[in-house]
């Protein structure tokens, strides 16, 4: 290892055009990738057998477009270089960390083992993904302007529906981790680079390809299934399907990859002094996440991989009359999808913990009841799966215990709401922009939380279970959460990735208009799952409509923030580029003292720590306090 | 850099004063959100199970008020009390408290406490028959006395009801007494259903070859919508039917009736199997 941190010869500035193009590029891993993807659908249409028949009639290959997947997914991989290295190895070549050292533009469209590289790229690609299934969402309200259908077939419709919970479930799922993880957390503990950077590239690439195919989907008659992809509607479902079991597969093991990398840097990777204890809150929450991720995606992964092999050889693991059984997906695909939730969430947690200090200017209050509620969340949100088949069947008797533990799990996330009151008591608040997405995640996330309870408690989930109160619910806490938390990072850090800053008129116009919007979308939906309306359907009762329009309208209103946020992004990114400040809003953390951009090593000496990062406000007299670092302010 | 007042005194000052705020708020809204939103709550009284499920919601959403309100006057407090002072370039710094056990164990035991009696609570109403939830093919909580059983088979997309104490009479349209239990079997030919009727608060999984059972007791003659709440391919949303709960005499006259019209299939079809399971469906080559 000690031959990594040396620095390697640099690259020669200037290659030949075709030296450039033949090597291991963007261009490459397309050209290899189209064609796997030809050489895997020729070998599944060599499979010949009295079961297979119907592949040659119906010209639906299941095993063909999965192993046309998984070799294109494999070509690309390899046109990207991520076999360079352990092959050079397996000659005997020294270790080097040679596709760090690259210098550009270029390196954002390549494999690139610089963190921060890879953070913006996970930015601009999990950002397109993000616009790609808002857009599904408009035209899903636009489809519900009216009670029956009118603009889509009920297949497209579905498959809207399908690609944009999938989308946004399985991209979004790396929405802070991805950029913002990837980018700050080795800075902040102190570190030159993640502890696996190639696996780090990987989980990027890896989503990116896992994004394609779920796209692609349209190509082969889309998915009936929504997120879920409950069986047997799985099994029943069109070429379509296997678009979304790859995805969510490929998805599952980025995730788990970069949930592994996450734990290995913050364990391994601290600076000295970089204690347990003075662990910024968000890598905290970081570290929780990472945790969900790498236990709850292999499930994710086995599941899908029984569903497949359901699909293309008839194993039956899901058939009931095979012998499987349906229960077994429901309960491997939500013992994933209850801490998958709150893999979205508890980042939101982190963010909001640890930008409310820096406009409170308050050290974070209760950093350890902080601590205690991100881990009793991510301990809890294990056990509690099976309340999303309250009404399915499944052993009935255990509904007490689930709706006990669903109900605990408040507990620890009401320590959250605690400590961003306590940070707000008696502060010297700036409402900039970042500050106004973290209040507006407080309101959001309270709404969802104690809709939440609504569905925890059994009697009450037997007239919501389905219905648009869930979806409500979840937006609350997933869109609130997630999407807000995501934005306030944006607008926070980007002085930093970027070293410029967003024009502030519109970024308000952006928060206002979104908070307003998406408020007035999201709660009506509330009152219409309680007034009996299921989800996913493109149709409904007409004394609905008025509702719905409404909602409809909203939601294009979301669209509409969305394009002030594409707007500002194009104005202040590319066309001003006023240039930031060293440190915008004075925090005291450790990001904002490297230089901007960051140097590729990130520090040329390591940093040392002798206090949290929290070191704001004035020092109170002494009330007993000093329980954490009651260092002077400036460590 | 502002020179701070004495902090104990201004905290006590502000603590006082939003627990007052809070608790005054608390105190008309919680009343007011019982009994103005409380009676509206889905899903009506149209059987014991969807009165019970109201009475849930209201109880839920009278807990909830307080808590809302809570963190909603506390924000909007801070935001007008704890902002920095407009115009002032210079960042003011707040008071470096970094937390308060007296709050927090406080909190956590409040919290603790009234989500341990929400759990009791709804437990306490899930016993209940099981609060017209599907209970899968062994109930836990079975409904005592006399009950009419009704199977209901969903298939793509349509359900069918059949009433084994009529012959296995088949019909397309869920007619029930009126204050008599019934006990649903629901199952499913093919894929996953939800068998939903939104006015009798019952809401039951379809599930191949299994059997989920769930009680209901009508308190009035009404008609009830019956939907699909899970996704079950692409004519999903179309996939819905209306119910009646009629006078026992009605229901009576209608079954027989039923029973005559069906006689003609039935001879055609195998006697009626007693448990409720479907023949397993043959997978479809």
């Amino acid at each position: 290892m000690s031959a990594v941190a040396e620095p390697a010869t640099p690259i020669p500035g200037h290659r030949p055009l075709w030296r450039g193009l033949i090597g291991f590029n963007l261009l490459t891993a397309v050209i290899l990738g189209v064609a796997g993807y030809y050489i895997g659908w020729f070998i599944g249409h060599q499979v010949k057998g009295p079961s297979f028949e119907f592949t040659e009639a119906t010209d639906e290959n299941d095993i063909a477009l999965m192993l046309a997947y998984a070799g294109g997914v494999v070509g690309f991989l390899v046109g990207l270089g991520f076999v360079n290295y352990p092959v050079a190895r397996m000659f005997g070549r020294p270790p080097s960390l040679r596709e760090k050292e690259q210098e550009g533009v270029g390196r954002y469209f390549g494999l690139c083992t610089d963190h921060k590289v890879v953070g913006v790229q996970y930015l601009v690609g999990i950002g397109v993904f993000f616009f790609i299934a808002g857009l599904n969402a408009m035209l899903i309200r636009t489809e519900l302007l009216h009670p029956v259908p009118t603009a889509f077939g009920p297949n497209q419709y579905l498959s809207l529906v399908g690609m944009h919970g999938t989308m946004m479930m399985g991209m979004m799922t790396s929405g802070i981790l991805g950029p913002f993880a990837n980018y700050f957390v080795p800075i902040m503990i102190g570190a030159r680079r993640m502890a696996f950077p190639r696996i780090e590239a990987l989980t990027f690439w890896l989503l990116m390809a896992a994004g394609f195919i779920l796209t692609s989907t349209i190509f082969f008659g889309g998915f009936p299934t929504g997120w879920t992809g409950y069986q047997p509607l799985n099994e029943q479902a069109v070429m379509g399907m296997d678009s979304y079991i790859c995805f969510f597969a490929l998805v599952g093991l980025s995730m788990a990859l970069l949930g592994m990398n996450m734990i290995a840097t913050i364990v391994a990777h601290r600076a000295p002094g970089m204690t347990w204890s003075r662990l910024p809150i968000f890598v905290w929450s970081v570290f929780a996440t990472s945790l969900l991720m790498v236990l709850a995606a292999p499930m994710l992964i086995a599941a899908l991989l029984m569903a497949a092999l359901d699909r293309t050889i008839n194993t039956g693991f899901f058939i009931a009359s095979s012998g499987g059984s349906p229960y077994l997906f429901e309960n491997l695909f939500w013992f994933f999808g209850h801490p998958e939730v709150y893999i979205l969430a508890l980042p939101g947690f982190g963010i909001v913990l640890e930008l409310m200090p820096v406009f409170a200017r308050k050290p974070l209050w209760g950093y350890r009841l902080a601590i205690a509620g991100m881990l009793g969340v991510t301990l809890l949100s294990f056990l509690v799966w099976q309340h999303h088949l309250f009404v399915s069947g499944i052993n009935a008797a255990l509904r007490p215990f689930y709706m006990l533990s669903t109900e605990i799990i408040s507990i620890p996330t009401g320590f959250i709401f605690l400590c961003v009151m306590g940070t707000l008591w008696k502060a010297r608040t700036r409402f900039t922009v970042p500050m106004l997405f973290c209040m507006g995640w407080t309101f959001n996330f309270l709404i969802g939380g104690l809709s939440g309870v609504f569905l925890s408690d059994t009697p009450s989930d037997t007239d919501t279970h389905g219905s648009f109160f869930v979806m409500a619910h979840f937006h609350y806490t997933i869109m609130g959460g997630l999407i807000f938390t995501f934005f306030a990072a944006i607008y926070y850090w980007t002085p930093k990735m970027f070293g410029v800053i967003f024009n502030e008129r519109l970024a308000k116009i952006h928060f206002w208009s979104l908070f307003i919007a998406f408020n007035s979308t999201f709660m009506p939906l509330f009152v219409l799952g309680m007034k009996g309306m299921p989800r996913r359907v493109s149709t409904y009762a007409p004394n609905l409509q008025g509702l719905n329009v409404w909602v409809s309208v909203s939601a294009f209103v979301i669209g509409l923030s969305m394009l002030v946020f594409i707007a500002n992004v194009l104005y202040s990114l590319v066309l001003a580029r006023i240039p930031a400040e060293r440190n915008p809003w004075g925090a005291r953390s450790i990001e904002w003292e490297v230089p901007t951009p960051v140097p590729v090593n990130n520090f040329d000496t390591l940093p040392r720590f002798d206090s949290d990062p929290y070191q704001y406000g004035t020092p109170v007299p002494a009330r007993g306090s000093g329980a954490l670092g009651t260092a002077p302010a400036g460590g | 850099m502002a020179v701070e007042p004495h902090p104990a005194a201004g905290e006590r000052n502000h603590a006082h004063r939003f627990i007052a705020i809070w608790i005054v708020a608390s105190l008309i809204a919680t009343p007011l959100v019982v009994l103005l939103i409380g009676p509206i709550m889905p899903p009506g009284n149209g059987s014991t199970q969807a009165s019970g499920h109201v009475t849930d919601n209201t109880v839920l959403i009278g807990m909830a008020t307080p808590v809302l309100l809570l963190v909603l006057i506390y924000l909007i407090y801070a935001i007008v009390y704890f902002r920095a002072p407009k115009g002032g370039e210079a960042i003011l710094e707040g008071p470096a408290v970094r937390g308060n056990s007296g709050v927090q164990s406080t909190w956590i035991v409040i919290t603790s406490i009234l989500v341990l009696a929400l759990a009791v609570y709804g437990t306490v109403r899930l016993l209940e028959d099981g609060a017209g939830s599907g209970q899968g093919p062994s109930p836990a909580w079975p409904a005592s006395g006399k009950k009419l059983p009704v199977q209901v088979i969903a298939q793509e997309w349509a359900f069918t009801y059949r009433y084994p104490t009529f012959g296995g009479v088949e019909t397309d349209h869920l007619v029930l007494p009126v204050n008599q239990t019934a006990e649903l079997h629901v199952t499913s030919l093919d894929v996953i259903h939800s068998f939903w009727a939104y006015q009798l608060g019952v809401k039951a999984d379809a599930n191949p070859n299994v059997d989920n059972v769930v009680f209901v007791k009508p308190t009035r003659t009404q008609t009830f919508e019956v939907r699909c709440a899970e996704l079950c391919g692409i004519w999903h949303g179309f996939m819905s039917d209306h119910g009646r709960v009629v006078q026992p005499a009605v229901f009576e006259a209608w079954a027989r009736e039923q029973q005559k019209r069906f006689a003609g299939t039935a001879k055609y079809l195998p006697p009626y199997s007693t448990k409720y399971v479907p023949e397993p469906a043959r997978r479809a080559e």
